[in-house]
């Protein structure tokens, strides 16, 4: 008994500490904070590992090469969201206070979490960075002032991936009579694409068929018997955690070509293609930015987050497609902060302030060959009508080691997309009674 | 009417016109059904034996899978890394006894459930810790490559067929085990009544470490099988949601109920995605399971192979 009473004690006393030991710091220099909701645990968590780590390792960078961004510190909190919606929000609501000026913006990582977010954001005053998901239509700064979701969004994606094809097939008109399938997650964010791919197919011509699947995506071998039935010319994927995974083995298993299989941005990773073996060499997925541990800003963080150790960065997911991803997230998050010092001045800034710098934040070749990112992502300007930039996509593809990006960059069709994202904008704003701004 | 047209006749003339379509489905899900029935099994298992809902099953799945993948990881050969892993699921099992069950004896069902749900925080957290979050490849060497048969119109796998036979000589062992054994006699007795079976010399804490080792190795079957499948990851854990629908179906304590339970399962939610899913947006796989079962239920509540308890009251 006094055995069991001392395990409870000492538990106890352990949590405490943690407790107190966890808390951000207060005191001392000028600090920006930024919450950081994670998944490192639960079925989305290969993922979330290396999404979370390239935060972490950015902002450490930052901090020890630079002192911060102009001599203010970047501090941040994790919080484990296990990527369900509800925990998110209490991640949120956990963290949107802290620092001497509270959340400087939030990365939700999820589009559930977004869609919860997103009228909490406006009233709390916290900018939501949703970069490459989330709602499409919070493109439209004029009715969403305080959601961003560049360098391009669901809809822009899927109008980029029917260029890819028309291109693969000999162009537009060669577009008529193909069959496409759109294999989805069955949730908002895997439905996203779908009015965009069929109003392109009343367009162009060719055969839509869309095929859910079911969280977490652990069996799919009816739809793929779909898929070999119907026999189409591509598949693409708006798939998720496991459900890539299964998605790519199945393909395998029913002899369908790689090299006609196209996963969207959130089906590219390198966890994805791990369970099929060889069977998955000649994946596609699209991405906005590079794969692999080449770029400037790679050397840096070897040098000073793990110290010139290579290996020991390699492990924490070093150059993988989600590590890159979130650098470039974890970049746009701190030009941000940099372009809203330019006119607030080098201190510890409002959420108010940051959204200034998110809507006036324009990444220029040049500034990306400083930070060590030219080559790795494209320029962007945010305006305040465009909180998208519907900036260009790439293809990358799998070749067995690695993944390799294929030399163009697809321009999405603003001409289609940009009308889909004002008309979904406007009805928000109607029915929520928000009257947009004019930009 | 389109909508009652794409319910009442779409997919009967669909399978009129295309009957190969229809058998791949059926075999299909006839392969999922056994995997389905190898997690089912390691519940049935543990209920026949003390009467608890396991509900940390599914993260035995994933714990054996983690431990066998991990260890071949660290370079040992598939051979060892089986026999440490059943090693380890032996351990897990006298760790559980010593540390759970035997504070448990004659509790209520709802009070030993509940011990279950902490056992499964416990082992997803520690199977994480060991070997980590990452998807691992896991390939012991069971063939998989596409299958033709009737010149290509049906497309089976070699894996699946071998899950196949695997579920089916560990049910028929099993079976053997629970019928012919004095240990299988003496698990069935402990089910019925804790007290009463340690009252004529029946050894709890060797039946219960018995049959949760064989829970175990049942668990380990079915992480092999599923971690081939999609990699071994997190996401092994949920794969125990598959197989209540089983349970409601076979019956929870029946070795040949969760088998047939999971046959009729898997083909009948494979041959509805296939044909009934398009007219519902898709994804009805997971629910429909459910109102299969639950229409069963509605003629057989104790399941199709389930002991049906009479109470006097």
């Amino acid at each position: 008994m006094h055995f069991r009473k001392l395990v409870l004690a000492a538990a106890g006393v352990a949590i405490g500490a943690g407790t107190l030991m966890a808390a951000p710091e207060k005191a001392g220099a000028a600090e920006q904070f930024i919450p950081m909701l994670v998944y490192r645990t639960g079925p989305y968590a290969p993922s979330g590992i290396p999404v979370a780590n390239g935060f972490r390792d950015y902002y450490t960078l930052l901090n020890k090469r630079d002192g911060g961004i102009n001599g203010v510190t970047v501090t941040f909190e994790e919080c484990e969201t296990k990527y369900n919606t509800k925990l998110g929000v209490e991640c949120y609501e956990k963290l949107k206070n802290k620092g001497p000026t509270g959340a400087s913006l939030v990365n939700p990582y999820s589009t559930g979490i977004t869609y919860q977010l997103i009228p909490k954001s406006a009233v709390d005053g916290v900018p939501l960075l949703t970069m490459g998901y989330g709602r499409t239509s919070a493109a439209d700064g004029r009715v969403f002032k305080w959601v961003f979701n560049p360098p391009a969004t669901y809809w822009s994606q899927a109008s980029a991936v029917i260029k890819y094809i028309s291109r693969r097939v000999g162009g537009y008109d060669k577009l008529q009579g193909k069959k496409i399938v759109h294999l989805h997650h069955n949730s908002a964010y895997g439905k996203e694409a779908n009015p965009t791919l069929e109003i392109l197919a009343k367009r162009y011509g060719y055969e839509l068929t869309l095929i859910a699947v079911d969280h977490p995506g652990q069996e799919q071998a009816s739809q793929w018997r779909q898929i070999r039935r119907l026999k189409p010319d591509f598949v693409f994927m708006s798939g998720w955690g496991v459900m890539n995974q299964v998605a790519i083995k199945e393909a395998a298993g029913i002899r369908y070509p790689m090299d006609q299989f196209i996963g969207n941005w959130w089906s590219g990773s390198d966890a994805d293609v791990v369970p099929a073996g060889d069977g998955s060499k000649g994946y596609l997925s699209t991405t906005f930015h590079s794969p692999g541990a080449g770029f400037g800003v790679h050397a840096d963080i070897v040098k000073h987050v793990y110290g010139g150790d290579e290996a020991a960065a390699k492990e924490n997911k070093l150059g993988e497609v989600l590590y890159n991803r979130a650098l470039v997230n974890a970049m746009y998050a701190t030009e941000a902060i940099r372009t809203a010092q330019g006119k607030y001045g080098n201190k510890s800034l409002t959420g108010e302030q940051v959204r200034w710098g998110l809507e006036n934040l324009n990444i220029t070749e040049a500034r990306l060959k400083e930070l060590g990112m030219d080559g790795m992502v494209r320029p962007i300007k945010i305006s305040c009508a465009d909180h998208e930039t519907m900036g260009p996509v790439a293809i990358q593809q799998w070749d067995g080691s690695q993944w390799n990006l294929k030399p163009e960059w697809l321009t999405p069709m603003r001409d289609i997309v940009r009308p889909l994202v004002e008309a979904d904008a406007a009805q928000f704003a109607k029915e929520n009674k928000i009257t947009p701004r004019s930009c | 009417m389109e909508f009652l047209h794409a319910i009442f006749v779409a997919p009967f003339v669909d399978m009129w016109t295309d009957p190969f379509f229809l058998a791949e489905l059926i075999l299909v899900g006839l392969s999922t059904g056994v995997m389905y029935s190898l997690v089912a099994l390691g519940f049935v298992l543990i209920f026949k034996a003390s009467g608890m809902f396991n509900f940390a099953q599914g993260a035995m799945v994933l714990f054996a899978a983690l431990t066998l993948v991990g260890l071949m990881e660290k370079g040992a050969p598939v051979w060892l890394a089986l026999i440490v892993t059943m090693g380890v699921m032996v351990a897990l099992s006298f760790a559980v006894e010593r540390c759970m069950l035997r504070y448990l004896v004659n509790q209520e069902g709802l009070i030993l459930f509940m011990a279950t749900i902490g056992l499964n925080f416990v082992l997803e957290g520690a199977g994480q810790l060991m070997w980590g979050s990452d998807v691992k490849r896991l390939d012991i060497g069971i063939p998989d490559r596409p299958m033709d048969i009737l010149d290509g119109k049906i497309l089976l796998n070699t894996f699946d067929v071998t899950a196949a036979v695997i579920g089916a000589i560990l049910v028929i062992s099993l079976a053997v085990f629970f019928q012919k054994t004095a240990m299988g006699r003496a698990l069935r007795a402990v089910a019925d009544d804790h007290q009463a079976a340690l009252s004529v010399g029946i050894p709890l804490k060797t039946i219960w470490i018995t049959v949760w080792t064989i829970a175990g190795i049942v668990a380990l079957v079915a992480g092999i099988v599923w971690g081939s499948k999609s990699g071994v990851q997190f996401s092994l854990a949920l794969i125990a949601l598959k197989a209540l629908p089983v349970l409601i179906l076979g019956g929870f304590t029946s070795v040949p109920g969760a088998i047939i339970g999971g046959l009729i399962i898997g083909v009948g939610e494979k041959v509805a995605e296939g044909y009934w899913g398009p007219a519902f947006g898709g994804a009805i796989e997971n629910w429909f399971a459910y109102i299969l079962a639950l229409a069963f239920l509605v003629f057989r509540p104790q399941g199709l192979f389930g002991e049906k308890i009479i109470e006097r009251v």
